[in-house]
């Protein structure tokens, strides 16, 4: 038994050791034809045009801004949600409400692309012109609330393991309910919370199905959240989906981006990893 | 003991009966405390203390299934009734918990915690205050110079020390302790005691504990409590050396609880 762990154990590790060298060494022959210094500063990706481009700065803010939208909606509404579950709601409501927000989190992301294309553009466009059919704007938002189980869910366990104690220390000092929520509970679970964030900002970044169906798939350098954007994930499965010539260089920029975005979340889990530990010293 | 006038009376409970579901745990209980003294409640465990101090500042609204019968009177108001507003009522009435709990934030935000939730932006008030709280606690020589650090990071008898000024900084009139030093080792203790001491000048103070020597050398009056009987209420050093019930006899001697 104990052998069968340890191979199951070894292949994981080889695997993803596997992936990572897949992904260096191709983006290693990519790096040879296009300097980093282009990769990096160029503001156009057009690898399929005559006039080839290799920037990647127009994915990574379609990604960021996709990612800007979906947190500004999944962080509050999150949170909020936590705190009422955890402070407000009677026991049994706590009980069936949240496996039901789960489900949230379970729906197939390309039900929740096709939602943003079909539904969420449609009637957004009545009230904001200009909006385009494919658009960062819904992808965003409906990312967003596919992820506010995410944070809730997480929030919740961190808010829910305060202490009673320290309830009590505050509702005696005359606080309030929102008083004692806000100044007292929210911050004693910050850090559990902001784990949350953190893992519900490194799911908003990888995702893929989303942005692919609705955002549309045109690299784009702006922060105007009407257009058509393409985000690295929404790229990578475009290429690999057509049809391109194995080993040519427009098949290399896949891993380019691949690296891309695996240096990204790696530096995002670096540096919250680090605001983690500064929040832990604080706080217990 | 001596018959208190209404106007001396700073606490009173009068026919309570408390049940948790159809337990009952308080038994037609009548009390009435002076104000400017220690009260101890003492009896063995489970026997209603906490219940009866929580009733004070309606601590026990929160408990699933609590019921009371009877009223609780608090600077001449029945404090359940439905026009009194509990944040105010408990503003007006400090409480310090068993286990030291204080706040994740700096020892200063603690102690100003009380002031800023009353919407007091006033900064020079509010250092002033947590000063004064401070020293009012005996804690003030030990942490004036890092006022900044955490709460947490400070022994277990500190923590009850920051836990009072923190009650203290709201300046109430009276001060509910639920067995404060049970936690602490017997230096802390001991500060503690010296400080309800002190403080008895200005608050009126119930203490909750299970230390018969601490009943004995901090309080002016007992209440002994036996499954939610107030079997016996008197002075200290009555209940101490000439008891009336037989029953407290026993437990003060330590024949039982
Ligand atoms: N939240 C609660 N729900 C139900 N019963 C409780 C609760 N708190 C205390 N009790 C019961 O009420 C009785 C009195 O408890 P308590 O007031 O804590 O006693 P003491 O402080 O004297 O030890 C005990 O029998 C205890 O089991
Ligand atoms: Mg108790």
């Amino acid at each position: 038994m104990k052998r069968v762990l340890m191979i199951c154990a070894i292949i994981t590790v080889l695997t993803t050791v596997g992936i990572v060298w897949v992904l260096f060494s191709e983006s290693y022959t990519f790096f040879q034809h296009v300097s980093i210094w282009d990769f990096l500063t160029d503001t156009e990706w057009s690898p399929l045009s005559t006039n080839k481009h290799f920037g990647i700065l127009p994915l990574l803010s379609g990604t960021l801004l996709v990612t800007a939208i979906s947190m500004s909606i999944a962080v509050p509404m999150g949170i909020i949600i936590a705190i009422y579950l955890s402070e407000y709601a009677p026991k049994k409501f706590r009980y069936y409400i949240k496996p039901l927000l789960e489900i949230l989190a379970s729906i197939p992301t390309v039900v929740y692309g096709f939602f943003a294309l079909t539904v969420v553009t449609p009637f957004l466009q009545n009230y904001i012109p200009n909006l385009a059919g494919f658009n960062a704007l819904s992808a965003g938002l409906v990312m967003g609330i596919m992820i506010i189980p995410m944070i809730s869910s997480l929030s919740e366990d961190a808010l829910y393991a305060v202490p009673k104690s320290l309830r009590e220390g505050a509702y005696g000092m005359g606080s309030t309910r929102l008083q004692t929520s806000f100044n007292v509970i929210l911050p004693a679970a910050s850090s559990g919370i902001i784990v949350s964030i953190i893992l519900a900002f490194a799911r908003a970044v990888g995702e893929t199905m989303i942005v692919t169906v609705a955002a549309g798939n045109m690299a784009n350098l702006t922060a105007d959240p009407r257009e058509t954007v393409a985000t690295i994930t929404a790229f990578i499965v475009n290429m690999s989906s057509g049809d391109v010539q194995q080993d040519s260089i427009e098949y290399q920029t896949i891993f380019a981006a691949g690296v891309t975005l695996f240096v990204f979340t790696f530096i995002l889990n670096s540096v919250s990893f680090y605001i983690k530990k500064r929040f832990q010293e604080k706080y217990d | 003991m001596e018959k208190l006038s209404i106007k001396e009376k700073k606490l009173e409970a009068i026919n309570l009966n408390v049940f948790y579901g159809a337990k009952q745990v308080l038994k037609d209980v009548n009390i009435a405390i002076k104000a400017n003294t220690v009260t101890a409640f003492i009896g063995p465990s489970g026997c209603g203390k906490s219940t009866f101090l929580r009733t004070f500042n309606r601590m026990n609204d929160y408990v699933e299934g609590f019921r009371k019968e009877g009223d609780i009177i608090v600077d001449g108001k029945d404090i359940y009734q439905k026009m009194i507003r509990v944040e105010e009522l408990r503003k007006k009435i400090g409480m310090v918990f068993q286990k030291p709990n204080p706040f994740p934030k700096s020892i200063f935000e603690n102690v100003a915690y009380g002031l800023k939730i009353q919407g007091i932006k006033n900064k020079k008030l509010i250092e002033e205050t947590v000063e004064k709280s401070l020293k009012q606690s005996a804690l003030w020589d030990e942490v004036k110079d890092d006022l900044k650090k955490s709460a947490l990071s400070l022994s277990g008898g500190q923590q009850q020390r920051l836990c009072i000024a923190r009650a203290l900084a709201l300046e109430p009139s009276i001060l509910l302790m639920d067995e404060p030093a049970s936690a602490l080792d017997p230096i802390s203790t001991a500060k503690i005691e010296d400080l309800i001491w002190e403080l008895k000048q200005k608050y009126t103070i119930v203490i909750v504990t299970h230390n018969m020597q601490q009943a004995g050398r901090i309080s002016d009056n007992t209440a002994f409590f036996y499954m939610g009987d107030l079997v016996e209420y008197d002075e200290t050093k009555k209940i101490f050396t000439n008891p009336e019930k037989e029953r407290t006899q026993n437990y003060i001697t330590g024949r039982f609880g």
